[in-house]
C-alpha cells in the first residue's frame, strides 16, 4: 500500500526518531537510528545520514525505514503501541538521505484495537501451522485445555439466556403449588442442551457461510466462538457436538412429555426447530432479519411456557405474559451484538436488522423495545397478570442507559462498544432474576400466610 | 558478564522494545518492533503465529539485526543506541508452551502484565501459540549518547565458552 500524504504528515508528531534498516556487508541487515523530517508536498522523508562507512545505508537499493513508539507503564509493561514501516530507495540530497516511499505497513492501537489487529493475522496463523505440520511431519495446531475449549466452543456463559426463562416458568408453577425438583432440574438440563446445540450449530453454519472468516471485529459477546476458524476444533467434531446436544435435549423433552403430557411436544418441537433453523438452511432465520423474533420466541415464551407445562401439566396465560419482557430483552442482546458484526454479516448475506437499518433507527428501536419491556413489567405487576412483587424488576432499567449512550457514541467502534454489550446482557440477567425473585417473594408470602397482603400476591 | 559489551547488555536488560530486521524472500529488509530478551549468551524474541511472516523469513535467511533505538523504552542512567547483528534460529517445536518455559521468565521482567493476559488465554488463544527466535550475536555497534551522527564503536562478538 502506498503511503498517503496524511500518514507522512503525521509522522513528526507521532514519532521521535526513525530507524533505517538495510542489507549491509556480508548480507546481514543493519538498522541505524536517525533524526528525520517530512516534506509532505514532495512525498519524501529526509533522514540524517549516520556517520561511518560501516553503517552507511546504500543508495539506489530498497531500504526499510521504520518509526516505532511505545509508552512505558512501570510495573505493568507499556501501551500506546504504534509503528509505521516505509519502503523505498534512498538517494543523497543536500547532505541528507532522501526516501520517497512507495510502500507502507502500519498499525496504531489507538486506531485499530489489538484484538482486530490479531484477528487479521488468523489466515497467516493457519498457514504457519500448515507449514510447521509439514516440516515436522505431524499435525500441529493451536490448543486449549478441555475445560476452556468446552467453555469457548459452546459459549457456556450465555446459558443465562436459558436459565432465566426456564427459572421463571418454574417459579410461576411453584407459586401454583406445582413443583417437582427432578422435573425442574431435567427441564433446565434439556433447555440448556438445546441452547448449547444452537450455539454450536450457529458456529457450524457461520463457518460454512463464511461469516466467521469475514468478521475481523469479533468481541467476547459477538462473532461466534471461532474455534473452527482458529483450528481449535474441526468442523466434523463441532457437528458431532451439535448433534449430541440436540439428541440429549430432544430426548429429555420426550421423556418429560411422557410424564407431563404430550401437549409439551408442540412447544418442544417449535423450540427445537427455531433453534436449528436460526442459522441452518433453508430458513436461515437470522439471515432474513428474523433472528430477533426467533430468539424472542425461543428464549422467551417457548422456554417459560415449556418449563411451566412440565410442572403444571397445562398451559396458562401467566407464564406467557411474564416471559414477554424476558424475550424482548434477550432479543435485544442479539440485536446489540449484531451492531459490530454488521460488515461481516452483510458480506456473508446475513441481513440482520442492524445491517438493514440506519444507526438512528437501530438506536430508536432499542429505546422503544426497552420502554415497552419495562412498561409491560409495570402493567402486568400492577394489574395482577403476574405476581405483584415482580414490580421490583423495574430496578434493572438503569442498566439500559449506558447501552443507549454507547450505541450513540461508539456505534462504529466494536471494542469501545464491548463494555456496553456486557451491560446489555446484565440488563437481561438482572431483569429476569428480579422477576424470578418477585415470584419467590410471592411464594414465601403465600406459604407464610393464608391471606397475604395484596402487594405480595 | 555475557558475550556482549556491558553498555549494550545494560540496554538489553531494560529495553521494552527493539527493532528486529529480517530479510524477506526478495532480499529486502523488513523490520518488526519486538521485546528483546537476553541471557548473557543469546538474544531471544518471541512471535505469535498470528504475526509469523518474520519466522518464515528467518527460516529462509537467518541473518538478522536487532537495534535498540528508543530512549523512552529503556531505563538506563546514560542512554546509548546499539545494533546487534547475528544468526537467528526459530524454535517452533512446541508452539503451545515451549516459550512459556524458556522465555516467559525474561518476558515477565519487562512486561509483568503478561501473566494477566496469559490467564485469559481462552480469549486470545492464537496469540499465545508462539515461536522463540534465538539470535546468536555476531557483531555489535554502539553509539554512545545515542548519537548516530558520530561513528559507532564496533565489537566482534566472541562466542561464549560453553
Amino acid at each position: 500500500m502506498r503511503p498517503t500524504r496524511e500518514l507522512l504528515e503525521s509522522l513528526p508528531e507521532r514519532f521521535d526518531h526513525a530507524v533505517v534498516a538495510f542489507v549491509g556487508a556480508e548480507g546481514y541487515p543493519l538498522s541505524v537510528a536517525s533524526r528525520f523530517r517530512v516534506e509532505a508536498d514532495r512525498g519524501v522523508i529526509l533522514l540524517d545520514a549516520p556517520a561511518g562507512e560501516a553503517v552507511a545505508p546504500p543508495e539506489g537499493e530498497e531500504v526499510n525505514v521504520v518509526f516505532s513508539h511505545i509508552r512505558p507503564q512501570p510495573g505493568v509493561g507499556y501501551d500506546e503501541r504504534r509503528y509505521v514501516s516505509l519502503w523505498g530507495s534512498l538517494r543523497r540530497s543536500n547532505g541528507h538521505l532522501e526516501l520517497e516511499p512507495d510502500r507502507t505497513q502500519h498499525w496504531d492501537e489507538q486506531e485499530m484495537s489489538f484484538f482486530e489487529f490479531s484477528e487479521r493475522g488468523v489466515p497467516q496463523a493457519r498457514r504457519y501451522f500448515e507449514q510447521v505440520s509439514a516440516e515436522q511431519g505431524r499435525e500441529i495446531g493451536p490448543r486449549l485445555s478441555f475445560g476452556w475449549l468446552f467453555l469457548r466452543a459452546t459459549r457456556l456463559p450465555f446459558l443465562t439466556a436459558t436459565i432465566i426463562p426456564v427459572g421463571l416458568g418454574i417459579a410461576i408453577a411453584a407459586l401454583r403449588d406445582d413443583f417437582s425438583w427432578w422435573r425442574a432440574l431435567l427441564t433446565l438440563i434439556g433447555g440448556a442442551c438445546i441452547h448449547l446445540g444452537l450455539n454450536v450449530a450457529n458456529d457450524v453454519f457461520d463457518t460454512l457461510s463464511g461469516a466467521d472468516e469475514a468478521n475481523v471485529n469479533p468481541t467476547q459477546f459477538s462473532g461466534g466462538s471461532r474455534v473452527i476458524l482458529y483450528g481449535l476444533v474441526d468442523l466434523p467434531a463441532m457437528v458431532a457436538l451439535c448433534v449430541a446436544f440436540y439428541a440429549v435435549g430432544i430426548g429429555i423433552g420426550i421423556a418429560l412429555a411422557a410424564v407431563s403430557g404430550w401437549g409439551l411436544l408442540w412447544i418442544g418441537i417449535a423450540g427445537a426447530l427455531i433453534s436449528l433453523f436460526y442459522t441452518a438452511p433453508p430458513l436461515k432465520l437470522v439471515h432474513r432479519g428474523l433472528g430477533e423474533i426467533a430468539v424472542f420466541a425461543g428464549f422467551g415464551p417457548i422456554m417459560t411456557l415449556g418449563a411451566y407445562f412440565v410442572l403444571a401439566e397445562n398451559y396458562a396465560w401467566e407464564p406467557f405474559f411474564a416471559s414477554l419482557p424476558v424475550g424482548i430483552l434477550i432479543a435485544l442482546i442479539l440485536y446489540v451484538n449484531e451492531v459490530p458484526d454488521r460488515p461481516a454479516d452483510a458480506a456473508a448475506g446475513k441481513r440482520t436488522l442492524p445491517v438493514r437499518w440506519s444507526k438512528d433507527t437501530v438506536i430508536l428501536a432499542y429505546d422503544l423495545a426497552v420502554a415497552v419491556t419495562f412498561a409491560l413489567i409495570a402493567a402486568f405487576a400492577i394489574s395482577g397478570v403476574t405476581a405483584r412483587p415482580t414490580i421490583i424488576a423495574l430496578a434493572a432499567l438503569p442498566l439500559a442507559f449506558p447501552v443507549h449512550r454507547a450505541l450513540r457514541d461508539h456505534y462504529e467502534s466494536p471494542y469501545e462498544l464491548m463494555p456496553s454489550m456486557g451491560k446489555n446482557i446484565m440488563l437481561h440477567g438482572a431483569t429476569g432474576a428480579l422477576l424470578i425473585l418477585g415470584y419467590a417473594i410471592a411464594i414465601v408470602a403465600d406459604a407464610a400466610s393464608s391471606n397475604p397482603h395484596a402487594f405480595l400476591q | 558478564m555475557g558475550v556482549l559489551p556491558e553498555r549494550i547488555e545494560e540496554l538489553l536488560e531494560t529495553a521494552l522494545v527493539s527493532e528486529l530486521t529480517v530479510i524477506d524472500r526478495g532480499g529486502r529488509p523488513v523490520t518488526h518492533p519486538l521485546i528483546p530478551m537476553y541471557d548473557g549468551e543469546l538474544l531471544y524474541l518471541t512471535s505469535s503465529v498470528l504475526f509469523s511472516k518474520k519466522l518464515e523469513h528467518i527460516k529462509e535467511n537467518p541473518r538478522v539485526s536487532i537495534s535498540i533505538s528508543d530512549p523512552v523504552a529503556v531505563n538506563v542512567e546514560r542512554f546509548a543506541r546499539a545494533t546487534i547483528q547475528g544468526d537467528a534460529t526459530v524454535d517452533d517445536s512446541d508452539l503451545h508452551s515451549g516459550w512459556e518455559e524458556r522465555v516467559l521468565p525474561l518476558w515477565r521482567k519487562k512486561e509483568p502484565m503478561i501473566d494477566f493476559f496469559l490467564g485469559k488465554r481462552v480469549a486470545l488463544p492464537l496469540f499465545f501459540e508462539r515461536a522463540i527466535i534465538e539470535v546468536r550475536p555476531r557483531r555489535a555497534f554502539l553509539w554512545e549518547d545515542g548519537r548516530t551522527d558520530r561513528e559507532p564503536e564496533v565489537f566482534e562478538v566472541v562466542e561464549a565458552v560453553r
